[in-house]
């Protein structure tokens, strides 16, 4: 295997990541209206907690495709 | 670059001079990148100027400038506590700035071809900068006003003392880390959302040269997608903003507080 295929394929993997990131946001989002939903009242000052924990569950996706980046355009 | 047939989705990052030419003789050029820079602190300027006008009975303009201001300082107030308005300016400018940065760069000026819009804040230079100043805040703040007594930040306060020794290399490490995430989730959020703007609107160029039925459906679905990938990324731009100052004051939060 040549190493621009390499390339290619190792880019590919490291999308996979950020897959895994989408089913950390949904997470964060899902279990924030579970509980919203339960006390609707208590859930407007924890908007800032919610995209602090978004924030932090995308930032690791992202992280992935920079990896992927990195590979295709930095090598 | 698109009837080449070979996409190239980093050449809208490329910073390239418009008056001169970068050499050894002349380190100062006027770049792209400089001249967006004008031009959104120019639009946030007018935005802000035309709203300061201190009446008692608020037009249309002044309410939104108000309303910006006041979002920012019950986000800082919540997160630092009394002495927020202290680092309002700080954290005010900064969400300002990327929020207008951020929808700058998606603003459809491209039917121009000249105008086209250069997104700075997809640079880590910018971000990185900025993240920079938060935590020379933080730090500045925190040894101003603990002395040497800010590193127990790094230590939980109401642990077994086995436990300490293994979480404050763990929390030191999570606090010099602190600065790279911060400037970086805007950048790549930015920068991601550019490059998939940039490879679908080439498809539906290549699409429709292809002259063929198929190419005809794939180039209104793609172009569906842009639309919709338009409009995330006008929601990830405001959210990006949001969540570098509220991250921001939480750090100056405890250096502020110490937890």
């Amino acid at each position: 295997m040549d190493v621009a295929s390499a390339k290619l394929i190792g880019a590919g993997l490291a999308a996979v990541g950020v897959g895994a990131a989408s089913a950390g946001v949904g997470y964060v989002f899902g279990s924030f209206l579970q509980s919203a939903i339960r006390n609707p009242a208590a859930s407007d000052g924890q908007q800032g907690r919610l995209y602090i924990g978004f924030a932090a569950a995308e930032l690791l996706g992202l992280m992935a495709f920079a990896v992927a980046m990195l590979i295709l355009f930095a090598f | 670059m698109a009837a080449s047939g070979k996409i190239d989705p980093m050449h809208q990052f490329v910073i390239e001079p418009i008056f001169g030419s970068f050499g050894h003789n002349n380190p100062f050029v006027f770049t792209n990148s400089a001249l967006w820079t004008l031009i959104v602190l120019g639009t946030i300027w007018l935005f802000m100027f035309g709203g300061m006008k201190r009446e008692l009975i608020p037009g249309r303009w002044q309410v939104a400038v108000e309303g910006f201001i006041a979002f920012v300082d019950d986000m800082v107030n919540v997160s630092i506590g009394p002495e927020g308005r202290k680092y309002l300016p700080w954290v005010f400018t900064a969400f300002v700035f990327l929020l207008f940065a951020n929808l700058m760069a998606n603003m459809p000026f491209g039917i121009i071809s000249a105008a086209h819009p250069f997104t700075i804040t997809a640079q880590f230079t910018f971000t990185g900068v900025m993240s920079l100043i938060t935590f020379a805040i933080v730090l500045g703040v925190g040894f101003w006003k603990h002395g040497l007594h800010f590193f127990s930040l790094f230590v939980p306060k109401d642990a077994p003392f086995i436990f300490k020794i293994f979480i404050a290399p763990i929390e030191l490490i999570s606090f010099l880390v602190r600065p790279f995430s911060l400037g970086l989730r805007p950048f790549i959020a930015m920068f991601a959302g550019h490059v998939l703007l940039d490879v679908f609107g080439n498809f539906v160029v290549q699409a429709l040269n292809a002259h063929s039925a198929g190419g005809i459906g794939i180039t209104i679905l793609c172009f569906l997608f842009i639309m919709f990938v338009s409009m995330i990324e006008l929601l990830v731009a405001a959210i990006q903003a949001y969540v570098f100052a509220i991250l921001s004051s939480l750090y100056i939060s405890e250096a502020v507080n110490l937890h």
